[in-house]
């Protein structure tokens, strides 16, 4: 036991604050996630990453906390691509990447901006990869309010997203305002983007976001059996990724821990490849009697 | 079919009355007009182009008219009524998604209810009636994305017909589909049709199929339409007209062959004229 959870790994209220704080985003990433997947707006998700960075940046420069600015600008980046984006997928796709190259400039300013205010003790790093041990303990309330009104909203529309992903013609034949159920969702991405930002970073937030969600819908037989197995290999990847973290300590002279995020973001690709073993795919597709 | 007390005649389902659409300067429906009657199985007919997806999407509210209206049960279309069943023509279901050929069918039933709910004994056997309404059972656990076209086709149906709509739209069912395919959705539908009371409007480029089970047909061309009973409307006279030149009707082994003359302007002529001898 000794070897698998070096010694303080327990006690140390960094790691309990990283556990907790990873569990969450990991699930509210895990059930935003298999509705991304579904609706095929990966792109979105990811592009979403890049305004969370400017606004992470900008937070940064004006001394706000991170989360905060990771957030405002991931929901402003949302509600701008919706904004431009109309129904059509293809003016969607234009629309997310407008948004994307906005969003970038606007970091490469506020970066720049900070570096040369010199108050900058690897904030740049933290804000692009994220490090889940310098998490203040008083970030958590703010998360779980935040993840619970996420998924709250989910739980509301989840039925009318399903319907519109397979068809939005047949959604709104049957009673659905599809455009504002797409609004709502996209608000939903948008925060769940800014939370997992604080958590892995916001580049790899995409890797929490779909991975998870992608391997499950690979292998379960229904949405909701989906829904809780990303929740599970989001949460058991998080959780992973914070021992492993904390046992690197000791695997270098230098005794200093690799990043989280690393271990997480290789735990989640390791399990999507695992999904390509045909034996855990057949039971899922088939279904015939 | 429905009586009622008084000698009223029954309110149509559906009455498109003097549709225009125009896209830009084009004219792609031109006053199109006609009813549909309780439970009455209607063919859209037209070659590809001249308009029958629009005149759908009209229908279902989806495109704007220039000028016309169109009345579901004797009222304007809300979407909250939920009187209308519908098939799209394209519809892509990806395998890589767990949702079951009975998911589906049930999201017909509640996906326009917000929040969590628990589906009841009843949603729950509805659901089965519907997969055994139109042969789905062999394959409700299946991933709707991993199924053949006509089985998606089917599931697609029960989905449309689930909400006990008043009229079935479906466009194009029958296009893609193999020979064999293609009579079985339509037995299936003409089934439906009978025992749930519900009229279906289908549009199809041919005709010859849905010759025994249509009560009536809206023969579109160049944005024009004509209603009515086939031999109504699948005579020369009446499609001369319509087509603005001369063609001629042939029946041939209760095969309806539509043929236009050969030294015509042929670009308005139907294109499937001289095809399906088989």
């Amino acid at each position: 036991m000794k070897f698998l959870f070096a010694p303080g790994f327990t006690s140390s209220e960094p790691v309990h604050v990283a556990l907790a704080l990873g569990a969450m985003v990991a699930i509210v990433s895990a059930l935003v996630g298999v509705f991304t997947v579904v609706r095929s707006q990966s792109f979105a998700g990811h592009a979403l990453t890049d305004v969370a960075i400017a606004g992470g940046a900008g937070a940064g420069y004006l001394g706000v906390n991170a989360l905060t600015g990771f957030v405002l600008g991931s929901l402003t980046g949302g509600v701008a691509m919706e904004t431009i984006g109309v129904h059509r997928v293809r003016s969607r796709d234009v629309a997310t990447g407008i948004v994307l190259g906005a969003a970038t400039g606007c970091s490469a300013l506020f970066f720049y901006l900070e570096a040369n205010s010199g108050s900058t003790t690897g904030s740049t790093q933290r804000i692009l990869f994220g490090s889940l041990f310098e998490v203040a303990p008083g970030t958590l309330p703010v998360v779980g309010l935040l993840g619970v009104v996420t998924v709250a909203a989910l739980a509301l529309i989840g039925r009318a997203l399903l319907l519109s992903s397979v068809s939005p013609e047949m959604a709104t034949v049957g009673g659905i305002a599809t455009r504002s159920v797409g609004v709502i969702f996209m608000m939903t991405l948008a925060i769940s983007v800014g939370l997992s930002s604080v958590a892995i970073g916001a580049i790899l937030s995409t890797a929490l976001l779909i991975g998870p969600a992608a391997s499950a819908l690979r292998v379960a037989r229904t949405i909701r059996g989906a829904m809780v197995l990303a929740c599970i290999l989001g949460v058991v990847a998080t959780s992973l990724g914070v021992l492993l973290a904390y046992d690197s300590y000791n695997w270098t002279s230098r005794h200093s821990p690799l990043p989280v995020s690393f271990f997480v973001v290789v735990i989640v690709v390791t399990t999507y490849a695992l999904t390509y073993v045909p034996f855990l795919r057949r039971r899922a597709t088939s279904g015939r009697s | 079919m429905t009586t009622t007390p008084t000698s009223r005649p029954v309110t149509p389902v559906l009455e498109v009355q003097d549709v225009t659409v125009t896209f830009g300067d084009r004219p792609v429906l031109d006053h199109v007009s006609f009813d549909i009657a309780p439970g009455e199985f209607t063919g859209l007919i037209g070659s590809n182009g001249v308009g029958k997806t629009t005149l759908l999407r009209v229908i279902l509210g989806l495109q704007k008219t220039s000028s016309g209206s169109v009345r579901v049960l004797g009222e304007p279309l809300r979407h909250r009524s939920r009187a209308l069943g519908y098939v799209p023509q394209k519809v892509i279901l990806d395998p890589d998604v767990p949702l079951r050929a009975r998911d589906l069918v049930a999201l017909g039933l509640d996906a326009h209810r917000f929040g969590l709910r628990r589906r009841s004994r009843d949603d729950k056997n509805r659901v089965e009636e519907m997969l055994d309404a139109v042969d789905a059972r062999d394959f409700a656990d299946a991933r709707v994305g991993s199924l053949s076209g006509g089985e998606q086709q089917r599931v697609l149906i029960a989905h449309a017909l689930i909400s006990r709509p008043s009229l079935l739209l479906l466009d194009e069912p029958l296009a893609n589909l193999d020979p064999k395919s293609v009579q079985e959705i339509v037995a299936l539908l003409h089934r439906v049709s009978v025992q749930h009371g519900v009229a279906v409007l289908l549009s199809a480029h041919e005709m010859n199929a849905l010759l025994p089970v249509m009560d009536r047909i809206v023969y579109v061309t160049n944005g024009k339409a004509a209603s009515g009973t086939t031999e109504d409307v699948v005579r020369t006279d009446v499609l001369s007209e319509l087509y603005g030149h001369h063609v001629d009707v042939l029946q041939l082994h209760g095969r309806v062959l539509v043929v236009a003359e050969p030294s015509a302007d042929t670009d308005h002529l139907p294109s499937h004229a001289t095809l399906h001898l088989d």
